[in-house]
């Protein structure tokens, strides 16, 4: 474990995922696709804490990374099960397809 | 007797007439005609008869300090803020309401006949009760606050009354006229009791007087403040200068209740106001030679208006408006107990003249131009001999006349006293003049002559009793206070004297007294003889003086009333008109109607972006988090 | 372990830029897992081998086989996955580009201010993990508990009723 590696480096690792993970909410149209990319932008937001934990040598980060992954999981779940319940309505999963709301 | 007298509640005068209006207001509509008329003409006829019973009693039992009170319930208490529904009945309260109750009644039994036809029938008496239950809280009033709810209360019942008639849009002009000009007077004295108020701590009418004499100097600036704002609500409600323009519309009325309310009682509060309230007014002697003032301009004016009236009812009304000047003009100088006098047999003679006006009017089917009646003499022989009573007694007649003895009085106060001065006298004398020439003028022109109009109707006997009892008064009412060369009776002052401070001559000996009251009755009796010579032995003088180009213009002028109409319409009414329609278009709403105008709009906006697509409103929170980070990372 | 976390953060990265810009749904999830274990390998190369054990079995392992059992439920074939996608055309990519730059140039311009420190020397192993999430985030732990059941419950009373009722219309 030899040290050296700068914790901005780490950090920006983590932001970098987290741009892409936004990038591709806004982007995609299919609900499946972004789920995924909000898997991905949490993951980044559990890498920080990793990172950071791993800085100060405390367990709290990873504490806190378990917390994300566990919310994470409850998400997912909920997530997809509210995909399938989409896709048998509008047999699609487009996300602008789905609405049914007129501002 | 007497001790029945003196268990008589004092609250039974006022609350008698407030039943009848209770009664009537509830169920009068459904009440015969009959029983209408019993209750209403009862009600006062009762009241009437208590007050004499009180009178007895008040002065064979004088109670301690000469006021009797009764409080009956405590009506506000707030802190130091107390007001008790109590009546007190002194000298002063006791002439007043023996005015009020008797000629109140005869007005009444007169109305029963006069209104006999009119579907309005019990509404009117309602009206009527209504008035006279609160002329005499008013008069009956042990502080200022219950005084001003009775003020109030005369105006409303004023208002109702002007405005009967409502089918004609004109009638209710003038009865929001004559509400809206009181409404100025009244604003003031509101204003005056509030200030007595924070002073003195209290609104009763004798300590807040004690508390004044004690406390205030004389010429202080607050004491002149509240004499003049006293003043002015005086000025409104007995129709004075400036404030004098409601009276003559105020005819609109049905007769009786110009009888009653604008000739006999209402607008002589404001007299009965300042005699009440002297303690204040000799504290001011500015504002005593106000009153003297706008008293002697008063009669004036309003007595070169009734010269040249064409309607019987407008004549009265601008004589009521120059003799209640005549009143002021004595309280001015500081008779009070003379302006109460002369405000008596007033109410006596005023009302005898309108009920005789109202007889002719009806008679003639509801004519009331003079120059259309005329040689009523032999057909109405009862109304035309009392009439010439009331006539005599207003032009003050000397020695036969009640008149004569109250306003001979006044004039010879207004030159004799400290605050008096030759030229009061001399307007004073002038209006007497103008007095004696308008009343006998109208006299002349209605009764005498040729006939023009056609008697329709004879008045039945409860339209002349009221008319006899009156013109007796008329005679006799004067002889309670006679001047020293004619037997020297001074029961009137003596019985007014622990109230009003008596008047105070400062000119020495009789000498000067005898010779102006011969001046008076010459410049009275030349007045009648031209009257005389005008109306009935050549016509054609007044005539060459009204085709004149300066007679026209002049009588055009008093015609109108001095102009004062239409210098109000100009400065006061229009702009305010103009303003209101202004503000109709809701300028200023302008303001809060933009604000509401951007938050639709705003919102029809904003509604856009919730158009159901997860994209938009991802996107929106990825804006929101951006600018909130840009905000952390560059500040 | 320097070369192996740079190497690996930069997998990372791209793996996840490949991800988001697939059509085939099963690509992406492939490259998904290939971005979630490079970054179970930075883990390791600072120590938090905890961590990076658990971004393996719970990330990799079993979110993904989550999605993979959907896509193959829902049954998202090559042709299927991205057929109303805009992915190509500019105007939907402008917007988003712009703003996922600002937000990574703001997150780099944040972390260069500050000052440079590594990384401790000492690895955080399951031990230490372990004793803090059971002593101070103990209550932490329940709520994670309840969030757990709170999505159980959830996903199979929205999935129970996914194929027999079609819809609740």
């Amino acid at each position: 474990m030899t040290a050296g590696i700068p914790l901005e480096h780490g950090l920006l690792v983590a932001a970098g995922l987290f741009v892409i993970g936004f990038i591709g909410v806004l982007v995609r149209r299919n609900l499946l696709f972004q789920l995924l990319s909000i898997e991905i932008m949490l993951n980044a937001a559990g890498m920080a804490f990793v990172i950071a934990g791993a800085r100060w040598g405390e367990a709290d980060g990873q504490v806190l990374f378990i917390f994300i992954l566990v919310m994470a999981a409850a998400e997912v779940a909920v997530g997809l099960a509210l995909l399938l319940r989409l896709s048998n309505r509008f047999g699609d999963l487009d996300g602008d397809s789905v609405s049914s709301m007129r501002g | 007797m007497d001790g029945f007298c003196c268990s008589l509640p004092l609250w039974l005068i006022p609350a008698l007439p407030a039943a009848g209006f209770v009664v009537l207001a509830l169920v009068g509509a459904r009440l015969p005609k009959r029983w209408a008329a019993v209750i209403g003409a009862g009600s006062v006829g009762l009241s009437a008869a208590v007050t004499p019973c009180a009178a007895s009693c008040y002065l064979r039992h004088p109670p301690d300090g000469g006021v009797r009170i009764e409080r009956l319930w405590t009506w506000i208490d707030v802190g130091t803020f107390d007001i008790g529904f109590s009546l007190a009945l002194d000298a002063l309260s006791l002439v007043m309401i023996f005015v009020v109750t008797f000629v109140g009644f005869l007005i009444h039994l007169y109305s029963t006949e006069y209104m006999a036809d009119d579907p309005g029938f019990s509404r009117f008496f309602a009206y009527m009760n209504l008035f006279v239950a609160f002329m005499l809280m008013l008069v009956l009033a042990d502080n200022l606050f219950l005084l001003y709810l009775g003020w109030e209360g005369v105006g409303l019942c004023s208002y109702l009354l002007i405005g009967f008639w409502y089918d004609d849009p004109e009638n209710g002009r003038a009865a929001r006229k004559a509400f809206v000009v009181t409404r100025v007077g009244d604003t003031a004295m509101a204003i005056a009791l509030l200030l007595i108020f924070k002073h003195a701590g209290t609104l009763d009418i004798g300590q807040a007087m004690t508390w004044a004499s004690d406390n205030w100097a004389v010429g202080s600036g607050l004491a002149v403040a509240v004499a003049f704002l006293l003043l002015g609500g005086a000025v409104g409600k007995s129709a004075q200068l400036p404030l004098q323009v409601w009276l003559p519309d105020a005819m609109a009325g049905p007769t009786p209740v110009s009888a009653l309310i604008h000739a006999a009682t209402m607008v002589t509060a404001g007299v009965y106001l300042i005699a009440r309230t002297h303690a204040v007014f000799m504290l001011a002697p500015a504002a005593m030679t106000a009153v003297a003032v706008i008293g002697a301009a008063t009669l004036l004016l309003a007595g070169c208006s009734a010269l040249v009236q064409t309607d019987i009812k407008r004549v009265l009304a601008y004589s009521t408006i120059s003799q209640i000047g005549y009143m002021f003009l004595g309280l001015g100088v500081g008779a009070w107990s003379a302006a109460i006098f002369h405000l008596m047999t007033h109410s006596f003679f005023k009302a005898l003249l309108f009920l005789g006006a109202g007889a002719v009017i009806i008679s003639l089917h509801h004519e009331q131009d003079i120059f259309k009646m005329g040689g009523l003499r032999d057909r109405l022989p009862t109304v035309f001999w009392t009439f010439l009573i009331g006539s005599a007694s207003l032009a003050a007649l000397p020695l036969v006349t009640a008149g004569f003895y109250s306003k001979d009085l006044i004039l010879w106060y207004s030159w004799s006293t400290e605050y008096g001065s030759p030229w009061l006298w001399a307007a004073g004398t002038v209006g007497a003049f103008l007095t004696a020439l308008y009343s006998f003028r109208l006299v002349f022109i209605v009764f005498f002559g040729d006939e023009k109009g056609h008697v329709e109707r004879h008045p039945g006997l409860r339209i002349l009793i009221p008319l006899v009892v009156l013109a007796v008064l008329s005679v006799i009412g004067g002889l309670v206070e006679t001047p020293a060369m004619l037997g020297h009776v001074t029961l009137f002052s003596d019985l007014l004297d622990p109230v009003l401070p008596p008047a105070e001559s400062t000119v020495p000996g009789h000498q000067t007294e005898h010779l102006l009251q011969a001046v008076v009755a010459a410049i009275t009796l030349v007045g009648v003889f031209l009257a005389f010579l005008f109306y009935v032995r050549r016509p054609s003088i007044p005539a060459a003086l009204r085709s004149s180009p300066l007679g026209a213009r002049v009588c055009r002028f008093w015609l109108s009333g001095w102009g004062f109409d239409t210098l109000y319409d100009r400065i006061l009414v229009r702009p305010f008109v103009d303003l209101a329609r202004l503000l109709r278009l809701d300028p200023f709403d302008g303001i809060s109607s933009t604000l509401g105008r951007v938050t639709a709009a705003g919102n029809s906006v904003l509604s856009r972006t919730q158009d159901g697509r997860i994209r938009t409103y991802v996107f929106g929170i990825g804006v929101g988090a951006v600018i909130a980070v840009t905000i952390v990372v560059f500040t | 372990m320097t070369v192996i976390f740079y190497l690996s953060s930069v997998i990372a990265l791209l793996a996840a830029a490949i991800a988001i810009s697939r059509r085939n749904a099963f690509h992406a999830l492939l490259y998904v897992v290939v971005s979630l274990l490079a970054v179970a390998v930075t883990f390791f190369s600072i120590g938090a081998a905890f961590a990076g054990a658990l971004e393996i079995i719970v990330y990799a392992g079993a979110i993904i086989v989550l999605f993979i059992f959907v896509v193959m439920m829902l049954n998202l074939g090559p042709q299927a996955a991205g057929r109303a996608d805009g992915l190509l055309t500019p105007s939907m990519w402008f917007g988003p580009a712009l703003l996922a730059l600002t937000l990574l140039v703001e997150l780099s311009v944040i972390l260069i201010r500050a000052t440079g420190t590594g990384t401790s020397d000492t690895a955080v192993g399951p031990r230490e993990v372990a004793l803090s999430l059971f002593g101070p985030y103990a209550i932490g732990v329940e709520l994670a508990s309840f969030l757990l059941l709170a999505g159980l419950v959830g996903a199979a009373r929205l999935g129970s009723g996914a194929r027999s009722t079609g819809g609740d219309r």
